[in-house]
This record gives C-alpha cells, structure tokens and sequence, in this order.
C-alpha cells in the first residue's frame, strides 16, 4: 500500500483547464511572461545572430544617437548598442540562472533535512548556518569573494549563488514543516518510509509551485545583483557585453552620449519587472484562496 | 524579557564569532599567501618574506585569527597595506559619508512609502490603489545605480540643481553636505520605499480584515478612524522588519551608489582596497558592516519584543 490513495492531489490545480483560463485573465500575469519571453528570445538570437558584430570597433561610427540603423545608437567605440544589449541578455540571464539554481540545488535539501530533523541538533545548526549566511548581504560576499580570487562572471555567479541558498532553505523548511503534520505524511510513515522518501516522495511536489514562484523571484533579484557587481568591476568582464558593464562605461559619457546609459538601464528594468510580474501572477494562479479574494 | 534578552544576546555574540571567522578564513587563509597576493606576481622572494613578518604572517592560524579579533575588540585594525596609517582612522573618515548617506536613504524611504502604502490599502482596488501598485512595481525593478544616473542627467546636468558627485566634506557646512548626499540618498530610498509600501499596503490589508476592526466598525467608527485607532498600529509589526532589513540593503547598496557619486566612503574605500590588493582594509569594512547587518537584526527583534509581547514569551 505504499502510494496511491494517500498521494495528495494538490497539484491538481495545476493541471486544471481552467487555470489556463485565470492565466489568460490576469493582466500581469501576461505582461510578465511576454516581457520574459522577449529578453529570453533576444538572448537566444543573440547566439546566432545580432544586427552588427558586438566585438567589431568601428571608430568612425562612435557616439551615433539612435536611427533607423542603428536603434539604440552606438558607442564610444562605434559598437551597436542594440546588438550588444541582446547578446548582454544572454549574459545576464545565464548568470542568474545559475546562481538560482545553485540555491535551489543546495538551499532545498537543507531546508528538507532540517524540517525532517525538525527540533533536533542539526535543523539548529543549518537554520543558524542560514542567518549568518543571510547577515552578507550579496554585494559584500562578491566583494570578499572578488577580492581574494578576482573579479569575473564565475566569482559572481557563486556569490550571488550562496546568497540564494538560505532563501530556499527557509522556505523549503517553514514549507516542510506544516505538511509533515498532515495526515497522509503520518500515513507515510506508517507504511514505513524514512524520512528521506517521505521528504522526496510527498514533500517535494507539494512546495514545487511556492518554490517556482520564489525562483521567479531570485531570478530578477539576481539579475538585478549581477547588473551591481558588472557595474562596479567585480563581475563580468571585457569583451563580454553585459548590462551593468554597459552602465559603467556610459557613466563616463553621460554629458555627451545620454543614451549609452538609457538602453541597458530600460533592459534590466523591463527583464526584472517581468519576472516579477510573472512571479506575482503564478503566485495568484498557484493560490485559489488569494484568487478568489480578488 | 530577561530570559529573552539573555537569549538574544547569546546569540548575538555567536554571529559575529561565527561572521568574523567566515571573513577570516576567506581572505586570509583561502588564498594561499596573502602577503605574496598583495604584492603580486612579480614581487621578490625577499620583499614577499618582509612583508610577511610585518604581517605577523609566521603566526599559526588561530593565533592569528586571535591577534585580529583581539585588535577588533579594542577598536584595532590594523595598518593599511597601502595607506601606512591605521585603518581605524580610514574608517573613521568615512562612516561620516556612508552611515549618513544610509540613514539618510532609511529616513526618505520610511518618509514616502507610509503614506503611500496606507493610501493604496484604504482605496483598495480603486483606480490610486491600482496606479499606486504600479509604480512600485516599477520602483522595485529599477537597479538603484542606474536610476542615480538618470538623476544625475536630470537634476545635476540639465537643470543644474546639484552638482553631479563629489562631497564637500561636513566642514563646508551642514547643508551643503546634505546637498551633496540628496540625490545618491534618493537613488538608493526609491527601490526600497516601493519596497516597502507594498509590505505596508499588505499588511494593513490583513489588519482590516481582522475581528478587532470589525467590532471597532461595529460600535461606531467610520472606516477611517477604524483603519487610524486599530489597525494601522498593528500593521506596523511586519513594517518593521522590512525596515531593518533594509539598512543592511541600503549599507550595501551605499557602497555603489557611492561609486556613481564620486563620494569618499567605505564603498569606496573597499574597492580601492580591492584594486590595490590591501586586504587589511577589505577585510576590516566588511567585517563592519556586517556587524552593523547583525546589530540591526538584534535591534529589530528586541523592538519586537517590545511592541509584541507575545512574540517575548513564545521564544523565550
């Protein structure tokens, strides 16, 4: 009697016909997912194809506002600011992608264990080990890290990676926790699965929603941090384009060539609002109980 | 309370033990040899064996670790590699641009988003509400530094009402420091006030759903005074939480709006710390700002307390 008729059927709600139909109605919802599939379209284009090459130095054509040729202008180094806006997607979306995952990866099971183990020796240390990891804020531990091992995409990735584990860990664990009162865990149990099944087998699937929702969510705060550490130097490097990289080397021209500096910033705003955007609305579309208050 | 303070401090004092030797093994031990790194790799084998007396490099690791933290309780550093002078007197000169540019930020964000979250809640679902959760949806999107240069354009190069970076130091006068400090503090105030508007928006929501409000109703009060008398002030609990999470935010996210500024602070410090490979320096203001994230934590939890006695005697 080991699965099916305690097997909770939450997940019904998502495969429901109708969700599609609520996903359709919900104007955020669907700015979001366009506006993400945007930014991950260019990104992909990018790969094989841009409007101009991004590493060519074409100086006679530097410092061009935006025309008909080039949309978003040019740079201090005649590099078409369109083209490497697109290729800086794939950047900033590889980079945070990672570092979410990186959370995901090591922050779930921690959170699962701790929850599994809830009270005891250990679900005091990894909650512990959570706050003080929580106490860097992101920025600070890709200074620590950069300082020590240099600045570059990777470093950067791997901070903003630690920062997202206790994320997930706590949610995956305060998640946890109420679904190991209920009933069919007990049955579980009861039919004798340890705590590593009964966490992977009827934990899991049930937090996957909040846990997609909350990825959605590190995702633009990731984009956001890798945007910061490019800005300052510590994280992607030269000739890669990326988003924040672009910013800093527009500050320099912000006199005379403004629209260096309003193209990448438009692009990191409107990638972030969609996700989150996207977030919010799986959010209202996961949890009948806030769609029907609305 | 006691048993609760005692609790907390215990805890308190665990964190920054356990803060330091994360920074410690971090810059110090990781890397290898951190005197043959801050001189590079084309440095002498004898220059590389000065420097590494003069660090007291020779020490065993937890003596070493034992000499910083020992100096730290004192209000030690330690000497600049670069500079020659203590770090204390680095750090001293700065905090007077970073901390005032934080609490500077702190102040706006709480300033703005406490009427804008209580006017979205009480109009809920009304045409403000809607354009009100807009706009900080928005807010929160927009990465701080970029949203100082559009401020720069605007405000310091068109209309040419502050000068674009730079600080005249607190000796030039009280206002003309805070002129310098009012655009960076801007910057940073408006992602974290869309922030927190929306928590105030939501948890005020929450509030007026409550029996409390609905008996207030009931004997009388209008909407309004319901929402001013009961509701607001049990709104406020997870108010302030955000808000204390946000100073660690707004410390860090100084250090780089700082950078757009021009302005001499410990953002500033640490990256030419960074640059010129003086790990004395990086490691001390990181260490202090941590210590200011955890301070605040404790702070905001025995605030906590104080507001809620029931969260006191659940955890104590």
């Amino acid at each position: 009697m080991s699965e099916s008729p305690v097997v909770p059927k939450q997940n019904d709600a998502a495969t429901r016909p109708g969700l599609i139909r609520v996903a359709l109605q919900s104007p955020s919802f669907m700015i979001g997912i366009v506006l993400t599939l945007c930014f991950t379209l260019a990104a992909l284009v990018s790969f094989v194809w841009t409007p101009f090459d991004v590493t060519q130095l074409v100086i006679s054509d530097k410092l061009k506002t935006p025309s008909g040729l080039h949309w978003f202008g040019t740079d201090n180094f005649g590099r078409d600011i369109f083209s490497m806006v697109m290729v800086g997607a794939r950047t900033s979306i590889a980079v945070a992608l990672i570092a979410v995952s990186i959370g995901i990866c090591a922050g779930v099971p921690l959170g699962l264990l701790a929850a599994a183990r809830h009270g005891s020796l250990l679900d005091e240390v990894i909650m512990r080990t959570n706050d003080l990891v929580f106490a860097f804020p992101a920025l600070l531990m890709a200074i620590m890290i950069t300082a020590v091992f240099g600045p570059g995409a990777i470093n950067a990735i791997i901070a903003i990676g630690i920062f997202n584990i206790p994320v997930f860990a706590r949610l995956a664990r305060g998640a946890a926790l109420s679904l190991w009162t209920r009933d069919y865990v007990l049955a579980a149990r009861v039919s004798g699965k340890g705590p590593a099944r009964i966490s992977a087998e009827h934990i899991l699937p049930n937090i996957t929603n909040l846990l997609i929702v909350q990825g959605t969510i590190q995702f633009s705060l990731g984009i956001l941090a890798e945007a910061g550490l490019a800005y300052v130097g510590l994280g992607t490097q030269p000739p890669l384009p990326s988003w924040g990289r672009m910013l800093s080397d527009a500050q320099t021209m912000i006199y005379i060539a403004p629209h260096m500096a309003i193209f990448p910033g438009l692009a990191i705003v409107f990638t972030v609002l969609g996700l989150n955007l996207m977030g919010d609305g799986m959010r209202d579309i996961f949890d009948p109980k806030l769609r029907r208050a609305r | 309370m006691l048993p609760f303070l005692i609790k907390r401090l215990v805890s308190l004092c665990l964190s920054l033990v356990a803060a330091s030797l994360v920074i410690f093994f971090v810059i110090e031990v990781v890397p290898g040899d951190p005197a043959s790194f801050m001189l590079g790799m084309n440095a002498e084998p004898d220059t590389v064996a000065a420097l590494r007396d003069s660090l007291g490099l020779n020490a065993s690791i937890p003596l070493r670790y034992w000499q910083w933290v020992s100096g730290l309780l004192q209000g030690e550093f330690g000497t600049s590699y670069t500079y020659k002078v203590p770090v204390r007197e680095l750090i001293a000169d700065r905090i007077w641009v970073s901390l005032p540019l934080a609490a500077l930020a702190l102040l706006l964000s709480t300033l703005i988003a406490f009427p804008v979250g209580v006017i979205a809640a009480a109009r809920r679902n009304s045409p403000t509400d809607v354009s009100i959760m807009g706009v900080t949806q928005l807010g929160i999107a927009v990465p701080n530094f970029w949203f100082a240069m559009l401020l720069v354009m605007f405000f310091a190069i068109t209309l040419r009402w502050f000068s674009a970076g730079g600080f005249p130091g607190w000796d030039a006068g009280l206002f003309a420091g805070l002129k310098a400090l009012t655009l960076p503090a801007v910057a940073l105030a408006l992602p974290q006030a869309s922030i927190l508007a929306r928590v105030m928006r939501s948890s005020l929501l929450d509030t007026l759903g409550e029996d409390f409000v609905r008996t207030a109703r009931a004997k009388g009060l209008s909407q309004r005074q319901a929402l001013w008398r009961h509701a607001l002030r049990n709104a406020l609990i997870p108010v302030l939480t955000i808000i204390g999470l946000q100073f660690s935010f707004l410390l860090a996210g100084a250090i780089i709006i700082e950078n757009v500024f021009f302005l001499p602070g410990l953002g500033r410090l640490v990256f030419q710390g960074i640059t010129q490979r003086d790990l004395i320096v990086v490691k001390s203001v990181i260490f202090l700002l941590v210590f200011a994230v955890i301070l605040v934590t404790f702070i905001v939890d025995m605030t906590y307390a104080i507001v809620d006695p029931r969260l006191r005697r659940a955890r104590a």
